[in-house]
């Protein structure tokens, strides 16, 4: 379905949209509170641009610089041209391993690459151990945030399903309760685990090591319990220098949640003893967007959730209407990219506030991105005759002044005198819910007109 | 100085009382306006909606009808914007750069061009003002939220020294209101939601008169306003500051 469609479905319950509203305006302010306070915050944001645009033009150099340092570290690599690929691997890493049980920390690229249901196709236990995660899980629902994958469930509906799934008492949405509740059960997961999936969020080139980062710990617990650890990242989580850390983790955290640092930003290296540790490196599609010079920077994108708790649309449709892994802003920038067609209305649902490209971190341009999208997705999907037939009209008459006026006329009088029945009737979507302006009798070309007439009168 | 006036589509057909009291403004500040008669749009509806190559004639009209002028007015944030960020898909002659180069927004003319503060205006009411995206995040007109920086607004520096005018706070002082353009029928549910809450920001703080650089936004507002039968009346920044009102009725 459309976004229009699935916003407006989403629009039919007015409380629960302000309430998910405000809870993602809460995020965007505590945000705000949280960079205030930095003293050249925008130049931290120019050089988190800056390194990100220089690491995507030297990506393939960077890569096998990781790899290296990475396979010298006693770490194994792995590269998939695709998210078939990617699974593959992971999938042979567990048979070897003879892996039954596997709890993942957070992935926005296993979500894209769908690795849960791929596994469980073959009998294997895959559990999500971020809360949130585990939320969506447990409604068999995707992610609808990068950062909050839950936040579009209140806490009743996570009692509700806490007690289905994992027989917990009614607790009136006691988050205390039932957080405590998750812990146990996810305890339980953690000490059964064979293999512990991770994402990444930056991976060093120089060092061949790589920070995930959490708040849950999470993705501590599972890779040092577990004796394999096996981290999923994009081509473009690659910075150069260990340094260069000391930029992104404070523009992350402070974008994401407003938190001075994540809770845990954890740094890993090699395997520990007897233990073992794989990467496994994805393309899917990056390279590709990489050579769009007008939608190459979207590949910045360090997933803070900042653009999607800023945008007013988003906070206002839920990140299900977009239908597509990442969702927000930068979901849809990135998402034409991988099927034009199926995602033509996401670079629509935007009015170009610009709001998200002024608070992301790194600096992406993404009100511009969208605009560019437009042009493309018209050029290139098929669209609507109606609308087809009314630009290519409009820009006539727009060309041709004596044209303009004769329409203008034509325009005023029926806002004058037609009944506002019929003006705010069915096909009119501007009068659902909002009155037309009247139509004045005179239009500003005619006041002027009329002016100038009389000055010459009167001289 | 030469100065050509621009009066966008909708505020040409359907305001008219915007562009006289620009009109009036302007010439109440001893600026020669010409109004070139021949304008008609600056293109953005066919753009924004993806048919940028359609409004390629509304671009070359554009410039035909300014290019002898020192500088372009336009009660207007959203067109300005548009002439300055978007017309680089037509050849850069040395006509379309400077017409791009001196297009600007009203308030934005009068503070920084004319360097004029206190206009001479009264207006005794609480104002709410709505702060249009294009105008704030694209021409920068004034700080937002977003972005570590000093404070500014130029609408709010040129309300400030009307008479009686009292400008309202609001919890969020620059949120989007979702008029958008097409958006506002494509995506109706979520532009109606942004409009209504809007509205309630500016209805909770006490506000009589909501205020904006840019009609098209107030167009979409007081559409939800007339509709909801609301105690709120909207007007453009030009009116107000052409006003002359020395007490409440
Ligand atoms: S596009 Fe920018 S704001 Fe949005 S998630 Fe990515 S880094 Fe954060």
């Amino acid at each position: 379905m459309s976004h229009p469609n699935l916003a407006s479905i989403f629009n039919k319950d007015e409380k629960r949209v302000d309430w998910h509203d405000k809870a993602l305006w809460f995020v965007r302010h505590k945000r705000d509170r949280s960079v205030h306070n930095v003293k050249g915050w925008e130049s931290l944001r120019e050089l988190g641009h800056g390194i990100k645009a220089h690491t995507l033009s030297n990506i393939d150099n960077y890569l096998i610089q990781f790899e290296v340092n990475a396979l010298n570290n006693g770490v194994q690599v792995h590269w998939a041209a695709n998210a078939e690929e990617h699974n593959q691997i992971v999938h042979k890493i567990l048979k070897k391993n003879n892996a039954k049980k596997v709890v993942k920390s957070k992935s926005m690229l296993t979500e894209e690459c769908h690795l849960n249901p791929y596994l469980e196709a073959d009998g294997i236990e895959v559990i999500d151990t971020d809360l949130g995660e585990r939320i969506v899980q447990l409604a068999k629902e995707p992610p609808s945030h990068v950062v909050l994958p839950a936040i579009h469930k209140d806490r009743h509906q996570v009692d509700e399903l806490f007690q289905e799934h994992l027989g917990t008492e009614p607790c009136d949405g006691d988050p205390q309760y039932l957080t405590a509740e998750a812990r146990k059960h996810l305890r339980e997961k953690f000490i059964q685990a064979d293999v512990a999936i991770t994402g990444v969020n930056f991976a060093v080139a120089e060092t061949g090591g790589f920070v995930v980062c959490t708040n849950e710990g999470n993705a501590d617990m599972g890779a040092h319990l577990a004796p394999v650890h096996i981290a999923c990242m994009g081509v473009e989580k690659i910075i150069p220098k260990q340094e260069h850390l000391g930029v992104f983790l404070r523009l992350l955290a402070r974008s994401a949640t407003g938190q001075p640092i994540t809770t845990y930003s954890s740094h890993f290296k090699k395997p520990r003893k007897g233990a073992k540790m794989h990467i496994v490196i994805v393309d899917n599609g990056r390279s590709e967007q990489l050579s769009r010079p007008d939608f190459r920077a979207s590949l910045h994108c360090i997933r803070c959730g900042a653009c999607m708790n800023t945008c007013p649309i988003y906070r206002r449709s839920g990140g299900h209407s977009y239908d597509y892994t990442i969702p927000g802003p930068i979901g849809s920038i990135l998402s034409p990219g991988k099927d034009l067609k199926k995602y033509s209305t996401l670079p629509f649902a935007s009015t170009l506030c610009g709001s998200c490209s002024d608070v992301c971190p790194v600096k992406i341009d993404i009100h511009s991105q969208l605009y560019k999208w437009r042009q493309i997705i018209t050029k290139n999907t098929p669209q609507p005759f109606i609308k087809k037939k009314s630009m290519k009209v409009m820009g006539q008459i727009f060309a041709k002044p004596s044209q303009f006026e004769k329409i203008g006329k034509v325009a005023r009088w029926s806002l004058r005198n037609l009944p506002k029945s019929f003006i705010n009737s069915k096909p009119n979507a501007w009068g659902k819910a909002r009155d037309l302006p009247k139509g004045p009798k005179q239009s500003f070309d005619d006041w002027h007109k009329q002016r100038e007439d009389n000055k010459l009168k009167n001289k | 100085m030469k100065v050509g006036l621009f009066i966008p589509c909708y505020i040409n057909q359907l305001y008219p009382q915007v562009g006289i009291a620009t009109i009036e403004l302007l010439e109440k500040l001893n600026v020669e306006v010409v109004y070139p008669s021949q304008q008609t749009c600056c293109g953005q509806p066919m753009a924004n909606s993806g048919y940028e190559y359609e409004s390629v004639g509304a671009y070359n009209n554009f410039v035909n009808n300014f290019k002898d002028f020192d500088y372009i007015v336009t009660p207007s944030g959203s067109c300005a914007y548009h002439v300055k960020k978007h017309y680089d898909i037509i050849p850069q002659t040395e006509e379309v750069v400077a017409v791009r180069k001196n297009v600007y927004e009203l308030c934005d003319f009068i503070l920084n061009v004319l360097k004029r503060k206190d206009l001479g205006a009264a207006f005794p009411y609480k104002v709410g003002v709505h702060k249009s995206c294009h105008g704030l995040r694209g021409l920068r007109l004034g700080s937002c939220s977003e972005v570590v920086e000093e404070k500014y607004s130029y609408i709010e520096e040129l309300l400030n020294e009307v008479k009686g005018t009292e400008i309202m706070p609001l919890k969020r002082a620059d949120e989007c209101c979702g008029f958008g353009g097409t958006f506002a029928v494509t995506e109706e549910a979520v532009s109606v939601k942004m409009g209504k809450d809007k509205i309630k920001d500016h209805l909770e703080s006490g506000v009589e008169v909501i205020t904006a650089t840019d009609t098209s936004c107030l167009m979409h507002l007081e559409g939800l306003v007339n509709r909801n039968n609301q105690p709120l009346k909207v007007l453009h920044i030009a009116e107000i500051l052409n006003s002359n009102i020395s007490s409440k009725n």
